[in-house]
């Protein structure tokens, strides 16, 4: 029951929230005439003005993340001689510092190292934090531009305008009362190094700190993931109790769950919106009870064991129990966050499947504006597929979809199932994966295969039990994640530029509708059928093959 | 559709000729147009390699290796058997419209010259004779003289049809007979490219260009396949990984189980057999796109006179004025119509006879004939002189009492707001009162257009008539719109303010002032008795001359698609139960624990993969009739059409396989072949 309970308070509370959040969000990106100070203001700091095509768009959307990318490679390279390092960290090699910065200019956050260990505050700051802000922003521009291009509008709007909007408007705000939030809660926030504690035993301790609340605020609203230390939200400075671990759970979902709605409001149909809501949500909860219910139920390693009818409680965080973890874990995966509340290594076989099925599809709320993009993808597919069965030149909302759309629709996913298949048969074939994995069998085929769905998800958590601070590793993971993020967004925003210049044409009865429970039994079989039957060999040699072979 | 032909889908003649098809279009430039049977194709050709190998080597198990090379081939014979079957079903339509054009001549004249030449060497702008008798060479326009033409060859119609120069009634049809008198004949078009030939290269599928829709749909499966091979070429590394590997055959297996073949395999069968259909609706259309137009058309401009009323107006009450005798007014009425042939007379004449009047043409009576500028007739019979016609053309003979004048605009204007066309009646000087002739709206056009506006279609009807008849009538006939007093212009501008709201129009039409319109509308539907001009503007001609049929043309455009859509859906749900038949089966050596995905208990390993291979072939042909028949369609709103479509190809798609990969395996473990 409590666990009933506690999955129902965060997703509940989280959904009525975003629907007032949505509704702002797109009133922040598209204000009209309301705000023409604020407006103003954003034209002068950028020097853009006027609206882009989807090309110009892209084009500026791309050379902001290079600078971005730039910036932060030149910070984490140059840390040691830098402000703002009390403990004096030292340098980092050069193949960690892409990994990660493409990974925190990915919005990916995957981490081949530990926070606490390798990185100043000046890199947590100004590089890392930094970039967790603007990545999550250009996730939601790009949905914002899509959205435009799908209405119907002259142009798509302009990037470096919209990426202003969604930091000071959107992010920053409601990052800073999380973050308030997790003050009063208990988080450290401070500039101080790490404190020096002497134990009872009469040894001294080394207690890392610093700038924490502020990094997991922004870490868990803008589905980065990246956490201040190493153990990420299992650490207890960055998730303190039952009701900090309640917060970041809900604070994980929010603003994908808000994309959604803010979608619905710039193409004007909120019915629309509503309905993609409600495929997402069963995507997640059914995903959920997966999780939740495989990891309470007691394995045969326990069996006998006075634990039996805790659940599997190892890898977790005792004060959150067996039904916090798997629950975190859906969450994290399902949005593109990647921080983690539990070990995934250490989770039931099926429970483990349920991040990555959450990660395959990408799409069940998804990243901060990229879940949603990714969504429109298989609306694509979708309503093309549905268009002809109802005996119409299939149309979305008065588009109509034709060789072009599906062709970069279909192109986007093929890149999504061969970054995820193709990485994982390379490493699994070679040493370079086959030598880092800890375990032997089906679950260490699991690690790598949850390493490159992890980085072409751009979720960034790991399954861990994997070596995976190497060349290769942090090389391919790196490409991965750089590949995975920006063609899902260009390709969408291209096939909306090709809508734009279309004549729209009317909607009538004989139209198909996109804001009935029948569109959203097609959609959800076009994402089980589009989506996961790709992977379905992967997810049978790796966690259903280590299920059924465990012994009975 | 309601009118399905019944025609049996395979005769022995069809399916022999469709066999030879088969092998012939194994030619791989002629496979390449269908990426996903290329692809399967191509597997196929590399499997044999491998069972050649095996068996030469005798490493391997060549037994198993040799039926699976034997149902891949299957396979894409399957295919290409649909395409050659709905191609020959083509054929046969068009070898009955080309019987009529071989070897036609036709007698060119060159100013005074007249030679005879064969019609290919006839080009456009060249002037043919055609006298009683001889078949006209070319398609083109009369410019002189007038006859009167058989044009059952390609409509089927025996009675003879007039042909003159100028007016709407000047297109002639090559392979149509002149029966009577002679016609001058300005040839239209290029040889080689008149109408009947363009329609048997699209019938035969020979000259058949992909449709946008068909385009699109090869990419999405195209794609498909892709992601597909990407799945099967990643998996001997999993295999690798986990200490086993996989034999190519079965990869091979496996990969042509998951593509979407049953839908690739059916696709150009079921165009073709799409305007295969048309065709026998006695339709020709210019091009396969113009057919899936039809499927997306959101407005129907009907014309009234014989699409929504029976051409003729028919007599329905008599109205007399006050202070006259209703017997009076009957009677007169009568004696006018007696010697009037026209529908609108023997209406009158029978409305009379049943209200009891027996009255017959007295001796010495004359009939004043309907004139055109007069517009009435009547008869004189003794003292008496009796008309009848248009209220304004009446009232024009005499000047009659301004009282009994204004009496009779009462009724009339009643009569036009009801709908009907008021006559009046005379007798000399003295106005007895009016015939209320009624449009009769024909049985059914109401039901009709309620199923239009399910599907979502709105009807606007245009009329000649005032607005006031217009309104009458529409609300009768249950149309969404009207346009009254129309002109070609007026339609012209309806149409293209249809289209700036992004509705996609259809209208027929048979007028060479209608030309512009049908170039206007996306779907124009010429009829074969127009104009020349009408018949190049449409994209499509109706040789029965029966404008209702366009809604029968749309119905078979969403046919079309839908049939298209959901044999994709059928195609790639299939694809549940071949994974939980072939990746047990792969991988249960080195997970024993996989056996429990083994859902349908099927017998071994090799069992399992051969009868979901075997499975994928079979649906094919099993298919077959479904494509060339197209599914069942009925009007209903779209949305009702997605859930039923899902819920018949969607889970029947799931379900089916299971069923059918189980029944394979009994038989293939029963007979011992795996």
């Amino acid at each position: 029951m409590d666990a009933l309970f506690l999955v129902a308070a965060v997703l509940g509370i989280t959904a009525l929230l975003s629907v007032p959040l949505g509704r702002y969000m797109a009133a922040a990106m598209e204000p009209g005439d309301a705000a023409p100070r604020l407006t103003r203001a954003f034209e002068r700091i950028s020097g853009a003005r006027g609206g882009q095509g989807w090309k110009a768009y892209v084009v500026s959307m791309l050379v902001f993340n290079l600078c971005m990318f730039a910036l932060c490679f030149a910070i984490l390279a140059l840390q040691q001689h830098l402000p703002m390092n009390p403990d004096g960290k030292g340098a980092l090699s050069l193949d960690l510092i892409f990994n990660t910065t493409a990974s925190f200019t990915t919005n990916t956050n995957l981490q081949h190292y530990s926070g606490e260990v390798s990185m100043s505050y000046l890199s947590q700051l100004a590089a890392l934090m930094w970039l967790q802000f603007v990545s999550a922003a250009t996730g939601i521009a790009a949905l914002a531009a899509l959205a435009r291009g799908i209405a119907g509008r002259a142009d798509m709007g302009n990037f470096l305008i919209d990426v202003q909007r969604a930091s000071f408007l959107i992010l920053l705000p409601v990052a800073l009362v999380f973050a308030v939030v997790l003050v009063l809660l208990g988080l450290p926030m401070t500039f101080q190094g790490a404190a020096q504690a002497l134990t009872l035993e009469g040894a001294v301790q080394t207690i890392a700190r610093g700038p924490v609340a502020a990094f997991v605020a922004i870490k868990q609203l803008g589905t980065n993931g990246g956490g201040f230390f190493g153990p990420n939200s299992t650490h207890p400075l960055e998730n303190v109790s039952f009701w900090s671990n309640a917060v970041e759970m809900g604070a994980i979902i929010l603003i994908p769950m808000s994309c959604v709605w803010m979608f619905g409001r710039i193409i004007g149909r909120p019915r629309h919106g509503a309905v993609i809501f409600g495929v997402m949500a069963t995507f997640l909860l059914l995903t959920i009870a997966g999780s939740v219910g495989f990891e309470r139920a007691p394995t045969a390693a326990f069996a006998g064991l006075p634990i039996e009818a805790a659940g599997n409680l190892e890898g977790k965080e005792m004060r959150f129990g067996a039904t916090g973890g798997p629950l975190w874990a859906v969450l994290t995966t399902a949005t593109s966050n990647g921080s983690v509340g539990a070990m995934h290594d250490s989770l039931n076989p099926m429970t483990g499947l349920m991040p990555m099925l959450g990660m395959w599809l990408n799409s069940t709320f998804g990243g901060n504006g990229v879940g949603m993009i990714n969504m429109f993808l298989y609306i694509v597919v979708a309503v093309f597929v549905a268009g002809m069965m109802v005996g119409r030149t299939p149309e979305y909302l008065g588009h109509r979809i034709e060789a072009r759309e599906v062709k970069l629709a279909i192109l986007a996913l093929f890149a999504h199932a061969a970054m995820i298949l193709g990485g994982t048969a390379l490493f699994a074939a070679t040493p370079w994966g086959a030598d880092t994995v800890l375990n032997a069998g089906p679950h260490g085929f699991s690690e790598i295969l949850y390493e490159f769905t992890s980085a072409s998800a751009n979720n960034g958590s790991g399954f861990e039990g994997l070596g995976d601070n190497t060349v290769p590793w942090n090389v391919a993971t790196g490409l991965v994640m750089l590949a995975a993020r920006f063609i899902p967004i260009i390709l969408p925003l291209a096939i909306a530029g090709s809508l734009m210049a279309k004549r729209r044409s009317a909607e009538s009865a004989g139209t198909l509708g996109v804001e009935d429970a029948t569109f959203a039994t097609m959609l959800t079989i076009t994402i089980v059928i589009f989506g996961a039957l790709t992977f379905f060999p992967a997810g049978v040699l790796g966690p259903v093959a280590e299920q059924l072979s465990m012994p009975h | 559709m309601e009118r399905r032909v019944a025609t049996s889908l395979f005769t022995t003649d069809l399916a022999a000729a469709a066999v030879r098809g088969a092998l012939a279009k194994l030619d791989p430039r002629v496979l390449w147009r269908n990426p996903v049977m290329f692809a399967t194709g191509v597997v196929a050709a590399f499997a044999t390699i491998l069972f050649v190998r095996a068996l030469v080597t005798g490493a391997g198990d060549a037994g198993f290796q040799g039926q699976l090379v034997f149902w891949l081939w299957l396979t894409v014979l399957f295919g290409n058997f649909a395409e050659a079957l709905a191609e020959g079903r083509g054929k046969a339509q068009a070898a009955a419209l080309r019987s009529t054009k071989a070897e036609l001549t036709g007698v060119r004249l060159t100013g005074d010259t007249r030679e005879t030449v064969a019609a290919s060497a006839l080009a456009a702008g060249d002037v043919v004779m055609v006298e009683t008798g001889a078949l006209i060479p070319a398609d083109g326009e009369v410019i002189e003289g007038v006859a009167s033409v058989n044009e059952a060859a390609i409509t089927g119609e025996s009675a003879p049809v007039i042909r003159e120069a100028g007016g709407d009634r000047s297109a002639v049809t090559a392979g149509t007979r002149v029966i009577s008198d002679w016609i001058k004949v300005r040839v239209t078009v290029e040889p080689g490219q008149g109408f009947l030939d363009r329609m048997i290269a699209l019938v035969e599928g020979s000259s058949r260009a992909k449709t946008p829709n068909e385009i699109a749909l090869t990419i999405l499966l195209t794609g498909l396949t892709l992601i597909f091979l990407v799945v099967i070429a990643t998996l001997p590394a999993f295999a690798a990984y986990a200490g086993g590997s996989i034999a190519v055959p079965v990869l091979v297996a496996l990969f042509v189980a998951l593509i979407p073949t049953t839908i690739s395999a059916l696709l150009s069968a079921i165009g073709i057999a799409g305007m295969d259909r048309l065709v026998r609706f006695n339709v020709l259309a210019k091009s396969g796109r113009a057919v899936e137009a039809a499927g997306d058309i959101d407005v129907l401009l009907l014309d009234k006179t014989g699409t929504i009323t029976l051409g003729d107006r028919q007599a329905s009450e008599f109205v007399a004025l006050p202070g006259i005798a209703q017997s009076d007014l009957i009677e007169a009425a009568l004696l006018a119509s007696l010697a009037d042939e026209t529908p609108e007379g023997r209406s009158i004449v029978a409305l009379a006879r049943e209200e009891g009047f027996r009255t017959t043409t007295t001796a010495g009576a004359a009939v004043v004939a309907f004139t055109a500028q007069t517009r009435v007739s009547g008869i004189d019979t003794g003292d008496r002189s009796i008309r009848k016609g248009a209220v304004d053309a009446l009232l024009k003979l005499h000047d009659h009492d301004p009282q009994a004048v204004t009496a009779l605009r009462r009724i009339t204007d009643r009569i036009a707001r009801e709908g009907g066309t008021p006559l009046a009646v005379a007798d000399g000087i003295r106005l007895l009162g009016a015939v209320h002739l009624k449009d009769i709206v024909k049985s059914g056009v109401r039901e009709r257009f309620a199923e239009l506006r399910r599907m979502g279609i709105r009807t606007v009807m245009i009329t000649g008539d005032n607005p006031l008849t217009a309104a009458a009538i529409a609300a009768e006939a249950g149309v969404d719109d009207f346009l009254a007093e129309a002109t070609p212009e007026d339609k012209l501008a309806l149409i293209r303010k249809e289209q700036q709201g992004g509705r996609l129009v259809a209208m027929c039409g048979d007028g060479t002032n209608d030309a512009p319109a049908l170039a206007q509308a996306d779907v124009g539907v010429a009829m074969n008795t127009g104009t020349q001009a009408a018949r190049e503007a449409g994209n499509m001609v109706d040789l029965d001359n029966n404008p209702t049929k366009l809604i029968e043309i749309v119905g078979l455009g969403k046919q079309l698609l839908m049939t298209r859509g959901a044999l994709t859906t059928f195609s790639i749900s299939n694809d549940v139960a071949k994974y939980f038949a072939i990746l047990p089966a792969i991988f249960v050596v080195l997970y024993p624990g996989l056996d429990t995905l083994n859902v349908m208990r099927l017998a071994s390993p090799e069992s399992a993969i051969l009868s979901a291979v075997i499975f994928n072939a079979l649906i094919i042909p099993l298919l077959v009739p479904l494509a060339l028949r197209g599914v069942a369609y009925r009007p209903q709103p779209a949305g009702r059409q997605l859930l039923r479509n899902l819920g018949i190809y969607g889970v029947g798609g799931i379900v089916s396989p299971f069923v059918g990969i189980k029944l394979i395996d009994l038989a293939v473990s029963g007979l011992g072949l795996a």
